[in-house]
């Protein structure tokens, strides 16, 4: 029996292993030619009360792929909610268009609140800094079909490991599947420090370390790369030293072994050099293209067309 | 010699001592108090089991139900409760921190859906002993302190 239809896709704290397994395996179906038109005759509503380029057009894409119609709208300003409609009353009224629904929206705990007041299953693509499940989906899927598995890998985690949304969800899935996790980051921007007392407590191993070069004898297979922003500086002299030192070359890649393969949620600005790009190592790519097949996979089953 | 009473016996109605001072007004406030009923307040009485003091509230004429009365194990954990009927002690209530708590706290995250777009508050237990609970909304994680409790939505 399928377990997924009708559910909402809001956090990963609600997912069990063998949930994220579904998941995995139904994406590779996908992109092995199976499940074609799982979303025939179904209407998805995208509603993005926040601008996003790469998630909005994946899901849309993975709709129209999968046989499926869209609609909705890509910015706040162009929806009932500027004439003070509340969040709520959106969601009550969309909920009669559509078969399921995707939102991203600036407040943290949105998507939970639409999943309370909608009929229709809702997929939470952003909710603030809290969470992006389907980020994490599109990891791990990217993981397992470069590795064969989920299992026992060993993972860098560099860049603002502070304040990314998408390092808590794939920490959290990591420590799942047995990883074992190095965390690379600025003393400023380090991982807080509620998720690493939760990982001890659960017996995952981990180390934290102040810049790439420390992970040189560690034989990792990923490092996942994230941006450091701007505007977590005051001074932006500061911030160009400190960025400076989290940037991926060739040399990095040469230091950390030629096994290792590079993850970046994208969009990147300069933390990984584009000489990067044509290395079998960079995998970033085939990461954003994957976004499709998985929302694919994730609507087909919360529709029912994918059992 | 006959004990001069401070605070009044009740006949029917809930008696919560070892309140720590000063918080029997926090008690009232999220017990939503204000506005319903004669209850009345001891402040600052010496206590053997509260260095600082107690403070002892009753309240006349309502019993309070199970979930209320784990609310108050929020800020006294050592609060003592006397359900009285006809004068006599009909209950003494066990209090424990509640799994669940609606309504009474305000998530401290000004950017959770709770702040900003009308979610009802909820918080889930997240760890017993150090007293700390997530908001289902934002997911945030949240130490209990007094100034966090307000009265119900």
């Amino acid at each position: 029996m399928n377990s997924f239809k009708d559910r909402d896709m809001i956090s990963l704290r609600d997912m069990t292993i063998d949930d994220l397994w579904t998941i995995v395996s139904r994406t590779g179906e996908i992109k092995t030619g199976k499940h074609r038109d799982c979303l025939k005759d179904k209407t998805i509503a995208s509603l993005f009360f926040e601008p996003s380029t790469r998630t909005r057009l994946s899901f849309e894409s993975a709709v129209v792929k999968s046989g499926g119609s869209v609609f909705g709208f890509a910015d706040p300003g162009s929806s009932s909610q500027k004439k003070g409609e509340s969040f709520s009353d959106s969601i009550r009224t969309v909920t009669g268009y559509c078969d399921a629904m995707v939102i991203r929206h600036p407040v943290e705990g949105a998507a939970r609140l639409a999943s309370e007041v909608a009929t229709v299953p809702v997929i939470n693509a952003g909710d603030g800094a809290n969470q992006h499940p389907t980020q994490t989906f599109l990891d791990l899927f990217t993981i397992y079909e470069e590795f064969g598995r989920l299992k026992n890998l060993k993972i860098g985690i560099m860049g603002d490991l502070k304040y990314g949304r998408t390092v808590h969800s794939l920490t959290h899935a990591m420590a799942l599947f047995d990883a074992e996790m190095i965390f690379i980051s600025p003393p400023s921007l380090k991982m807080p420090s509620t998720i690493l007392s939760d990982l001890s407590e659960k017996g995952v191993s981990f180390r934290t370390l102040i810049a790439p070069e420390g992970a040189a004898d560690m034989n990792l297979d990923i490092l996942y790369v994230t941006r450091i922003q701007k505007e977590r500086f005051g001074d932006p002299q500061e911030y160009k030293n400190v960025a400076h030192g989290y940037r991926i070359d060739k040399s990095t890649i040469a230091a950390l072994g030629e096994q290792v393969r590079i993850m970046h949620p994208l969009p990147r600005v300069d933390e990984i050099a584009e000489e990067v790009d044509e290395t079998p190592n960079a995998i970033y790519f085939t990461q954003a293209h994957n976004g499709v097949p998985t929302r694919q996979a994730l609507l087909g089953l919360v529709t029912g067309g994918i059992n | 010699m006959e004990r001069a009473y401070k605070v009044y016996a009740i006949n029917n109605g809930t008696v919560i001592d070892h309140i720590p001072t000063p918080l029997a007004l926090k008690v009232v406030e999220i017990l939503g108090l204000g506005s319903e009923g004669v209850f009345t307040i001891g402040v600052g009485f010496q206590s053997k089991r509260l260095p600082g003091g107690k403070d002892i509230l009753k309240i006349e004429n309502r019993i309070l139900l199970e979930n209320e009365t784990d609310t108050i194990a929020l800020i006294a954990p050592d609060a003592t409760i006397n359900i009285i009927k006809d004068g006599r002690v009909s209950e003494k209530r066990i209090i424990s921190i509640p799994n669940r708590i609606f309504g009474v706290m305000q998530c401290p995250n000004p950017n959770c859906a709770t702040n900003k777009l009308g979610a009802h508050r909820h918080f889930r237990l997240e760890d017993k002993e150090k007293m700390t609970y997530r908001c289902e909304y934002c997911e945030r994680v949240t130490e209990i302190i007094p100034a966090n409790l307000t009265a119900p939505e």
